[in-house]
């Protein structure tokens, strides 16, 4: 790989240049650097991103997102409930038109989710190497695994319904068909510790498969989520179809998970106590939940996380008379 | 109304069917008598006679039964997926030899039309263990993995609206995929239950590997909590599926739920009128309404409400109400006192809201549980009835003028279990199909089910699927 930062030492013990590398600033030295050190960078306010706008949190509240080292990064948005009901309803009212296009359509937004985020590709490699202390080469290794995995949904939106769906032979002079539909608004509780390709991870197989998504980032490293934002804003996602929240993740989550026009969870991003918490919470519309579950983000992904957001819809219609009763047509 | 030609009776023979005074729990192979003594007694709905006296299971019953499944599991799971399906094979072949007894003794036991029990519930039943047991051997190409591999312990709890199929539907794709079980049959029909442990013994299928455990909701809940129990299937009311679903936050134990439904049954315009309501009778009359996804929500284009009310209420007429092991009986018993009273207090709030309640002329008998087959006109989306599961042989009618207004009061509901659609026009099916939040869609039919077949609801009616390939995913680790 090319970006294979030359000297890892360097990052690391410049301590005075780690407020102006956050911008993307630091790897120049040399002549030049005397006169870019007296330029302030210019540092980015961090917003949520809701029904395709990106509002500041309604509460006015922030909270100091810091490298785990302690360095300040940003403030973020910390969101309030009443956030988290306005995402759910513009996760809603997303819902019919993305559940209605059309598989290869949606396909092809996935993909072009890929496309601008590989054109982002340094910006993403930053900001994940800044939010969970990581070099730039092991942060590239991250990105580069992020992208490839929208790839990789990307491919599965025309052919899930293949997989798990199907004609039933069933004994009768019936046709009858059973094919996956997507089960409506679902929230992500984006894992911790991967800030990036984790939630890439949990977020893509929901919007694949047509459900819109309320994310909520990581608490620690919400960063590259809130940047997320930014690329599906560009990348023909209809706004609302996916929705990302900063915050406390148990505070934004409390709401969702009792909210009666969420459809699903997924509690990746809770530990056990709060998950058993939210999935009592979920019980009361019946939410459907996907437990949290140790998952290596860099193996092939399976199709559990796209069925576990669809459900089988089996219709039948007589098929006039047929062999078996001895007519003809 | 007298017609000119009457029925002589044709009661089928209840002598096919002989039912001890007094039944066990069957564990571990065994029949055996409840920890604490106790017992319970079930009756015939239809003449309130006490068919049996059965053990009634409690917290010490659910843990030793779910010992014998948890002993079992590891011989049965590792049996050659060949072998399980032969005693899966076994089971189909006995349940078609004795198709007669049990259609018989589910009837009286459960108080159902004979017609139903024989020529609906027991060929299905049959039909499901064959289904799985050919699942059994091919379970590699199912499409979860080339190696998947089965749970552990079922615990399971069945309703009473279609005992020995709910039991089938259960346990033929957990013993398939390798699985043991631990039944509880709901407490107003455990007899048919009971008559499938004396077929799992001549199957000589392995002791521990089916428990049967006759008892009310206190041991349906223990088995749901019990530690061992690695698997919970349910079928049964919203508000229990909603209580089991708080019960296994924070366990790894996999659930599914099959809960209720007021399903919408459209009509539009131009559908064939008379196969439509012969859809509508078999939509909310069959088994007197007590189905999860009975269409009890009837949804009609305008144009027609008149045209297809005056048909309906004539066809209506025409069922006969009475004993249900008369082979002429359409309408039989409502199973218990207990739903009875819920059917008729729902009934009674609905004419209280105003809406406009019709039934046939119509003699009920003077012993048991009964209701006529009603009708409620002037129905709106408020209206209890047009909310609420009743669970009975009551429909609601309401109209509506154009196919988006028609999807939209079908899915005005909590509920997503069913729908059925009437129109001859094909595109007009498909289009509505899609956009109804439903797991079955009947078009230009309606109440028909296939072990080939998932069956299952979208939102509150609960989650997972039943039959099909999809049914093994339930019971498989994946």
């Amino acid at each position: 790989m090319s970006d294979k930062p030359k000297n890892t030492k360097n990052t690391k013990n410049t301590e005075k240049a780690a407020q102006t590398e956050k911008n993307g600033q630091a790897e120049k030295n040399g002549q030049a650097g005397q006169a870019e050190a007296q330029r302030l960078s210019v540092f980015k306010t961090y917003k949520l991103y809701v029904g395709g706008k990106f509002p500041r949190s309604e509460s006015g509240r922030v909270y100091e997102v810091t490298d785990p080292k302690g360095r300040w990064l940003a403030n973020a948005p910390r969101s309030s409930r009443k956030d988290a009901r306005d995402a759910a309803v513009a996760a809603r009212k997303a819902f019919g038109g993305w559940s209605g296009a059309t598989a290869y359509n949606r396909g092809q937004i996935l993909y072009r989710v890929a496309e601008m985020l590989e054109g982002r590709r340094d910006q993403f490699v930053r900001e994940v190497a800044e939010a969970e202390g990581l070099s730039k080469s092991r942060a590239a290794v991250q990105v580069d695994a992020a992208i490839d995995r929208w790839v990789w949904y990307a491919g599965w939106t025309d052919k899930i319904a293949q997989v798990v769906g199907g004609g039933n032979p069933v004994a009768g002079p019936f046709f009858n068909l059973s094919s996956p539909e997507p089960t409506g608004v679902v929230t992500v509780l984006a894992p911790q510790e991967s800030s990036f390709l984790g939630l890439v991870s949990v977020l893509a197989p929901v919007i694949a498969t047509g459900n819109t998504a309320i994310v909520i980032a990581s608490e620690k490293s919400p960063l590259p989520a809130l940047s997320l934002g930014e690329v599906l804003a560009t990348s023909d996602v209809p706004g609302g179809v996916v929705n990302i929240l900063s915050g406390g993740t148990a505070e934004i989550a409390a709401p969702l998970a009792a909210h009666q026009d969420v459809n699903a969870i997924d509690l990746a991003g809770a530990d056990e106590a709060l998950a058993k918490e939210l999935e009592i919470a979920a019980a009361d519309n019946l939410k459907r939940v996907v437990r949290p579950q140790p998952v290596d983000y860099f193996g092939t992904p399976g199709i559990e996380r796209l069925t576990a957001f669809l459900e089988t819809k089996t219709v039948w219609h007589p098929t006039g008379a047929l062999g078996a009763s001895g007519s003809s047509y | 109304m007298a017609s000119a030609f009457e029925y002589a009776p044709a009661p089928e023979s209840r002598s096919v069917v002989d039912i001890a005074p007094s039944y066990g729990l069957f564990i571990d192979g065994e029949f055996t008598e409840a920890a604490e003594g106790k017992v319970f007694k079930t009756v015939s709905p239809s003449t309130e006679e006490v068919l049996s006296e059965v053990a009634r299971a409690g917290e010490a019953d659910v843990d030793r039964a779910v010992r014998a499944a948890r002993g079992a599991f590891g011989k049965w799971s590792a049996l050659p997926g060949s072998e399980r399906a032969k005693y899966l094979f076994r089971i189909a072949r006995i349940i078609q030899e004795r198709s007669r007894e049990l259609a018989v003794l589910e009837t009286l036991d459960n108080g159902k039309p004979i017609k139903e029990t024989r020529d609906a519930d027991l060929p299905l039943v049959a039909a499901h263990f064959f289904y799985y047991a050919g699942w059994a051997d091919k379970l590699e190409h199912a499409g979860f993995g080339t190696a998947p591999r089965p749970l552990g312990v079922a615990g399971q709890v069945i309703p009473w609206n279609f005992p020995l199929l709910m039991l089938a539907w259960k346990i033929a794709p957990a013993l398939a995929t390798g699985n043991t079980v631990v039944l509880k049959p709901a407490e107003t029909t455990p007899l048919s239950a009971l008559f499938f442990a004396d077929i799992c013994r001549q199957a000589g299928l392995p002791k521990g590997v089916v428990n049967i455990l006759p008892g009310y909701g206190d041991a349906g809940a223990a088995l749901v909590e019990h530690p061992d129990v690695n698997k919970v299937a349910f079928t049964g009311s919203t508000a229990v599926g909603k209580a089991i679903a708080r019960q296994v936050a924070g366990t790894k134990k996999k659930v599914t739920l099959e809960l209720g439904g007021k399903g919408a049954n459209i009509v539009f315009d131009d559908a064939p009128i008379d196969q439509a309501v012969e859809g509508i009778v078999t939509g909310i009359f069959f088994n007197q309404g007590q189905v999860c996804c009975a269409g009890s929500r009837l949804l009609v284009q305008e144009s027609i409400h008149d045209e297809l009310l005056d048909s309906l209420k004539r066809r209506l007429s025409t069922l006969r109400l009475g004993d249900p092991l008369d082979k002429n009986t359409d309408i039989g018993a409502i199973n218990s006192a207990e739903q009875l009273a819920r059917i008729s207090s729902l009934v009674e709030q609905g004419e209280a809201e105003g809406a406009e309640r019709w039934s046939p002329a119509c003699e009920l008998p003077s012993a048991g549980y009964w209701f006529a087959p009603t009708l409620f006109t002037n129905v709106t989306q408020a209206h209890t009835v047009a909310r609420d599961e009743i669970f009975g042989p009551v429909l609601s009618v309401l109209t509506f003028r154009t196919p988006d207004e028609a999807v939209a009061k079908a899915n005005n509901s909590q509920y997503g279990l069913s729908a059925g659609i009437w129109t001859e026009k094909g595109s007009r099916i498909l289009a509505v199909a899609s956009k109804l939040r439903a797991g079955v869609i009947w078009s230009n039919t309606f109440n028909k089910f296939d072990p080939t077949s998932p069956f299952g609801g979208y939102k509150e009616s609960g989650y997972g699927r039943e039959g099909g390939r999809h049914g093994l995913e339930a019971y498989l680790d994946v």
